[in-house]
Formats: structure tokens, sequence, C-alpha cells
């Protein structure tokens, strides 16, 4: 069953051809058949190929569909590539894509561009699966520009509205950033050991270069900069709060589930690299630290409910690179399968209560729906204790993992702990905001469950996997150098474990109870200015405005009349002018002619004496 | 011979300058005649006989009868020779002699930059026969071709 | 009737150019200050008279008779040019009742 791999991306590309080429003149029923339905065939031969992969005991498997380019040196094949950790991923965005497929058929029903937008998402899982699947990084290229552009196309997807145009540029923008990062990393990696084949390039890097060479620091750099661009890391994390402005299912999988977490499968699929250049590896981790705490305090301070988990979305993928800097590989992949369950279902619930609610996202409008939304509420409920990683959920074991290796890291881990341990707090304070915000508190506005098999049948399958997906094994031992076990101390699990939940308790006491006037004390003085800077990101926005922004217009303007262009207009004047000047003699007067004829003579007789 | 020449000389440039300066064209017209009978008195002192017999009979006679028939076809009354008048101030001849005086000094100056004698051996009308009809022979095909298409434009053009 | 070939008195042949270089500076003056067609075609019949002058003192000169063919194709030329001319003239002065060719000169570039 292995070559059917080939059909897992290909089945979603024939469903956007299917849903593009009719112009939107697929009724809604249609539509959605084969927006899903693709999607689900394609985690059909998925879970055919995967299982047989995995019957087959080998460590991988690669599939040649045909040469993609062919020059000089370079031999681009369009060869698909699986091992351990593109089977996860695989499944990860057929199975959870699938489940947002049919939930979106719900959300979206009756919007008048249906079909465009399972067109777009079906080119979407498509992109993505030839990311996880590229046997090279040409093609892994060519995947991460194809999410990019569909992440455009979504996040803009009610384009009549200027704002989500403004914010899907934005994103666009700034992941673009980090895409030229990465061409010029895959330019120079394929300068260095002359492929581009993932797998062959680890090996030439292995024998070649030396650890903390120059040119393993570059490329590793480099590679870096278009993972964070795409995984909303510091500093390149602007855009994906702004890209909340898509539809709900949007955001969760493209901007919590899948696409986001590319960055993240693109440093653990080059890992050898950054074995080679270990101090970039440990600035990996340090940006995901400081990532995590950043998007932590953010989370704390928004109103809109997709925008706390947006921050959320952030931080976890923090959490992610922590686990990638402290070479805890599997643990890194192993928390972005669990975070894609209990994120997905997270944003879906909160879906399900913005349409409950008649598109309302700001949180201080809800409160008290605990009774009204009570499959949201339990939904909700189990996302929020997969979230902050509550014993015997998903997010409990990879978390865990995580912290673990960091502890016993030994160059400057230790560091990275704190910072993990204290985001596990703050992950706990801002969660539990946001479910007593929503669910306790005083009731203000009437919510009515919206109810549907295509709706809470996916959220349903998604809460099992929130639940139980810490207990799957993922089959990546191949791929990962060997980690040691892990045995911390009772304390020290003891001190991850309970320490956090201070953090709910906090949460609990604060926002339940009301002991705190979080008005007041956001409202002035220095609170105001926390809350002033925790809000906007650490003004990371206000800062790319004054340092990048403000020159770049300010040259603009300057620039008005473009200099360059002042050559090419300058030489169409010249030629203008002397178009003028010529066509002045043009009088149509005779004599005007004898004139210049008897000059002309005159001339020539006169060069004719003087020779 | 050497009188002969300079004479008819002095006359051919004064009639000349009277053929550019006359407002009424007849009498432009018969200077001219006056100054090309002059050029064929030297093209005789020059020893070329039978150039002169052609210069008057075909510029002072055909040509010049040519531009008198146009002159009666026209009618050209007082009415011309008053615009003539009016035209002709002396500010329009500045420019032009400004331009001319230099030429002519070059070109006298480039004239006599090599002082030769001319052999003055006259070349009468048989030896020119035979070049016209030996080596010239496609010359004059091609000046018949030439006179044809005159006669033939002039023909059409001057069609009512 | 031959001419007899005897040796004339000794006329410098820049004199002879001097004159076709005269005349045709002059005939040059006359198309460059008239305005009525009529003139300007009678001051190029000057100027072509003038060339003709010029190869027939050359032809003198060398003693050869190419110079006056030059001159005959020069007349037939003149002749040929003038037919044509004149009947232009005629058909504008009847169709603009006028010869000023600063009237006539409509032909801006």
């Amino acid at each position: 069953m292995l070559d059917l791999l080939w059909l897992v991306p290909v089945i979603p590309f024939i469903g956007f051809l299917i849903l593009t080429l009719t112009f939107g003149k697929l009724p809604q029923l249609a539509a959605g058949i084969v927006g899903a339905g693709s999607i689900g065939l394609s985690f059909v031969f998925a879970f055919l190929a995967g299982s047989s992969f995995l019957g087959a005991e080998i460590s991988s498997y690669s599939q040649t569909l045909w040469t993609w380019m062919s020059v000089g040196d370079l031999e681009v094949g369009f060869t698909l590539y699986l091992d351990g950790v593109s089977l996860v991923m695989m499944y990860v965005i057929t199975g959870i894509g699938f489940l947002i497929h049919v939930y979106a058929t719900g959300y979206m029903s009756g919007d008048p561009s249906f079909a465009r937008f399972f067109s777009y998402m079906n080119l979407f899982v498509s992109a993505m699966l030839i990311l996880v699947l590229a046997d090279n990084l040409a093609l892994l290229f060519m995947g991460w520009e194809g999410v990019g552009l569909c992440s455009y196309l979504l996040i803009g997807f009610w384009y009549k509205d200027p704002n989500n145009g403004y914010c899907a540029r934005k994103a666009f923008v700034m992941t673009r950033v980090g895409d030229a990062f990465m061409a010029i990393g895959l330019f120079t990696l394929f300068v260095s050991t002359g492929t581009l084949n993932i797998q062959e390039a680890m090996l030439e890097a292995e024998a070649q270069w030396v650890v903390g060479s120059g040119v393993a620091t570059a490329v590793t750099l480099l590679l870096l900069g278009g993972a964070v661009g795409k995984s909303a890391q510091l500093p390149l994390q602007t855009w994906l709060p702004d890209a909340m402005a898509g539809p709900t299912p949007i955001s969760a999988l493209i901007h919590a589930a899948t696409m986001v977490t590319a960055g993240v499968y693109l440093i653990a699929r080059t890992h050898v690299l950054y074995l080679l250049a270990p101090e970039v590896q440990y600035l990996v981790g340090v940006i995901g630290a400081i990532t995590l705490l950043m998007a932590g305090f953010t989370a704390l301070t928004q109103s809109d409910i997709k925008k706390v988990l947006a921050f959320s979305t952030v931080s976890q993928i923090g959490y992610m690179f922590l686990a990638l800097g402290v070479g805890a590989w599997s643990s890194a992949i192993f928390h972005l399968m669990t975070h894609a369950f209990f994120k997905a279902l997270l944003f879906l619930t909160a879906g399900s209560i913005i349409l409950a609610m008649h598109h309302e996202q700001d949180i201080f409008k809800m409160g008290g729906l605990r009774k009204d939304l009570r499959w949201s509420h339990a939904l909700f409920l189990i996302g929020t204790l997969g979230l902050v990683a509550f014993p015997g959920f998903s997010g409990f074991f990879s978390k865990e993992e995580i912290l673990a290796t960091a502890m016993e890291n030994h160059d400057g881990g230790y560091i990275l702990y704190l910072a993990g341990l204290l985001g596990a707090v703050m992950t706990y304070l801002y969660s539990f905001r946001l479910y007593f915000l929503v669910f306790y508190g005083k009731k203000t506005h009437d919510g009515h469950e919206v109810m549907g098999l295509h709706l809470q049948g996916p959220l349903v399958l998604l809460a099992i996997g929130a639940v139980f997906a810490g207990f799957i094994h993922i089959p990546v031992e191949g791929v990962f150098p060997e980690m040691e076990e892990h045995h911390p101390s009772v304390m020290a699990q003891a001190a991850m474990i309970l320490l956090p939940m201070l953090g709910g308790l906090l949460a609990w006491w604060v926002f339940v109870k009301g002991k705190v006037d979080t008005e007041k004390l956001a409202g002035q003085g220095f609170g105001a200015k926390l809350h002033r800077f925790w809000f906007t990101q650490w003004g990371m926005d206000w800062l790319y405005d004054k340092i990048i922004v403000t020159p770049y217009t300010w040259l603009a303007e300057v620039n008005k009349n473009d200099f360059i262009d002042s050559i090419y207009n300058g030489s169409a004047r010249a030629v203008r002018f002397c178009h003028e000047v010529m066509s002045e003699t043009q009088t149509g007067e005779l004599r005007w002619y004898a004139i210049s004829i008897a000059y002309g003579l005159l001339l020539l007789v006169v060069l004719g004496v003087l020779l | 011979m050497s009188v002969l020449f300079y004479g008819s000389a002095i006359i051919a440039v004064l009639a000349t300058l009277l053929v550019i300066t006359r407002t009424n064209i007849v009498h432009a017209l018969l200077y001219f005649i006056v100054s090309l009978l002059a050029i064929a008195v030297i093209f005789y002192t020059l020893g070329a006989p039978f150039a002169a017999a052609l210069e008057i009979i075909v510029y002072a006679g055909a040509i010049m009868v040519m531009f008198l028939f146009v002159v009666m076809m026209l009618n050209l009354g007082q009415v011309t020779q008053d615009q003539e008048k009016a035209w002709l101030t002396p500010s329009v001849w500045i420019g032009p002699s400004i331009m001319a005086v230099p030429l002519l000094v070059a070109v006298i100056y480039a004239i006599n930059l090599n002082q030769e004698q001319m052999a003055h051996t006259v070349v009468g009308g048989k030896e020119i026969g035979v070049a016209l009809f030996g080596p010239y022979v496609l010359a004059v095909e091609l000046a018949s071709m030439l006179l044809l298409a005159g006669l033939v434009g002039a023909y059409h053009l001057a069609r009512k | 009737m031959e001419m007899p070939t005897v040796t004339m008195q000794v006329i410098p042949m820049e004199h002879g150019l001097l004159l076709a270089a005269i005349l045709f500076i002059m005939g040059m003056v006359g198309v460059l200050t008239r305005r009525n067609l009529v003139f300007i075609l009678m001051s190029l019949e000057i100027m072509l008279n003038a060339t003709g002058l010029a190869f027939i003192v050359a032809s003198s000169h060398w003693g050869q008779v190419d110079g006056q063919i030059m001159f005959l194709m020069i007349l037939s030329l003149a002749a040929a040019e003038v037919a044509v001319a004149l009947g232009l003239v005629l058909q504008l002065f009847q169709k603009r009742k006028t010869l000023d060719i600063n009237v006539l000169g409509e032909m801006k570039g």
C-alpha cells in the first residue's frame, strides 16, 4: 500500500482543481462533499500508507514521481519521503484537517463564497502535505510557499473588509521576510554540500562541516530565520494575532494546528545541521523561551477570544522551539501533535461560541455561558486542560517531557527550564482567565448553541484526541538521535505539576471571586503602563513601525519620483528634446532648406581647403 | 582671345546680376538670355564650339522660350511687379550675401591652390559625337529616358 | 568644318573657374532672396549653367572631350527639370493663385 503515498497530497489538489474550475458554481452540498471528502479520502490513503510503513519496519521510504528539474549538478526530483516524523505530520494534517473541514461545512454554511473557501482549504492541505513529505528542500520550499499563499488567501477571505486585506498582507509580508532568509539558507546549503536532498545534505554536512564552523552557523541561522517567520516566533511573531481576521476554521487549521508548526518541522527535519551549530541550537531554545513568555503575558491582556488563543499558540510553539533548543527533538514533535489536537479543539469550540453569540468575539461581553452552552463548555474545558498540561491530559505528557529535558540539559538549559516553568504558570493563568471570563461570572448575553452533527461530531473526536493523544507513541526513534531517559526527582516533578496550578488558582481567585479589581489595576499608574506593554506584544509592532515602516515611508516619500526611473525618463526627455529641436528645422520654407544646403556647401569647401 | 573672354565674362556677370535683381520677369529673362549668349562666347574662346552652339540653341532658345511661354500663360502683370518690389527690400539681401561672400572667398582660395594653365586645344563636334556614341552611349540612353520622363511629367502636370 | 588647332593666347584656368564660381553664387543668392517661384527657377538655371561652365573649363584644360559630354548631360537635365517644374508652377498657380513660396510652404515637418 506504500506506493499509494502519492495520492495523499494529490487528492486534496484534485479537490482544489474541481472547486476552482467550477468557479464557485457548485451547490453548497456538492462543494462540501468535494472539499471535506477529498481530505477524508486523503486521510484514508495516509492511514493505509502509514500502517503498511509501520508494518514493514523500515526506517524510511521514498517515492519518486518524476524529475522536477535537472540543471548541471542540481537534480531535483518530485520525490516523496516518508519516515517517522513525516508520518506523524501527515497523520496530523490529514486527520485533524479532515475534522476541521467537516466542522467548516457547518461553520461556513450559507457563506456566498463557500466553494472558494474549500478550494483554498484543499490547496492548503495539499501544499502542507507536500511540505512535510518532501524529499528535498526545493520541494519543501514549494510547499512552504504554497501554504504561505493559502494562508494569505484565507486570512483575507472576507476581502470586502479592508482590514482583513491589511491583515493578510501583513502576514504575507512578515512571513516573506523569513522566507527570504530561508531561501538564502537553501542556496548556501546547496553550495556547500552540492545537493538539496535532505538526507544526503545531512550526511554531507556531517562529513564536511566542523562543529560550530562558520558555514554551519550561517546555514542554520538562515533556516532558523525561515522557521521563525513561519512559526510566528520572536521577532517575526507579529503577524499571527492579526491572522485571526480569517474565518475560525482557518485559525484552527492553519494558524494553530498545522502551518505554524512548519518551522518546528523544518528545524526537526534538519536537526543534524543544528547539532553541528550548538550556539544556534541554543539560540533556538532562547527564542522559544522568550517568545513563550512574551506571548503568555500578551495573552493575559487580550480581550478577543481568538487573539487569546492566537497568543497561546505562539506561546506553545515557543515551547516546541525550546524543546528543539535543548535537543528534545521527539518531544517537540510530540508536543506539536498534542498541541494540534487541543488547539484545534479550542479554536473550533471558540468558533461555536462565536456562532452562538452571533459573531461576538469580546470575552468581556460573554460570561456565565456554562449553562447555555453545555457542549461548548465541556469541550472548551477539555481543551483548556490539555493546553495547561493538566495531569492525564495530552499536553501534560509532551510539556513535561520538554521541561524535564530542559532541566537536565547541562549547558544553559536551566534558564530555559525556569522560563518554561514560568511560562507554564502563565499558561494556567491566561487559559483559566479566558475560561472563567467566558463561562463564569455574571451573565450578560444569551447564547444559543448551534447544534449539528458536522459541528459537534468533529469536536468530540478532537476532544477524545486532546485527552488521549498523550498516550500515543510517535515512531520517531530512527529519525532522531537517541535520548537518554529522564528521571527527574519526585520533588522536581511535583514542582513541575503543582507550581503552574497556582496560576490556575490565581485566575480563579481574581476572575471568579473578583478579589482584585483588574480594571483598576490595569487602568492607572504603573499597572497601565505594564498592561499597555504586554498588550502590544512588548511593543513589537510599535518598534517595527518606528525602525522599518517609518524610515521606509520616509524614503519612499523622498524618492517619490523614482531615482532609477529618472534615468529612463531623462533619456526619453532628451530624445524628445532633440526631436523638438530637429523638428524646428522642418519649417516647410524652401528658403531655410536652401540656406542649410548652402551652409553645408560652405562647410565642405572650407574643410576641403583646410585639409 | 583673352579680350573676348574677359569682356564676355564681365557681360555675363553683369547680366546675371541684373537677372537676380529685376522685378519684371520678362526683363529678367532677357538679361538671362544676354548672360547665356556671353557664356556661349566664352565657350567658344575655350575651344568648345559645339557646346557654345548648344548653349545658344537649347538654353537661350528652347529653355528660355519655355519660360516665356509660362510667363505668358500665367499672365503676370503689374501686380506681380509691385509685389516683387515690395518683397525685394535691401534687408532681404543681407542674409544671403553674408553667406555668399565667405563661400566665394573660400572657392577662390580653393581655385588658387593649384595654378595650372589650360591646354587650349579645340575639341570639335566630331570628337564629341564619337565619344557620345562610343563610351558614353549608356549616358545618352539615360539622358533620353530622363527627357522622356520630363516630357510625360510636363504633359501630365500642365493639363487643365 | 573643323576648327583649326591653334595655340591661343593663354587664359588661366582659374579665371574660368572663378567666373563659374561667381555665377554659381549669384544664382544661389537669387534662389535665397526671391520669393517668386519663376525667379527661383531662373536662378536655379543660372546655377546649373555655371556648373556647365566649370565642366567646359575643365574639358578645355585637359583638352579632353569628357567635360563637354558632362555639359550635354547637364543641358538635358536642365531641359527636363524646367519642363516638369514649369508644369508644376502652372498647376500651382491655377490652384492657389499665387507663386509666393512663403504662402505655398505648407509642408511643415
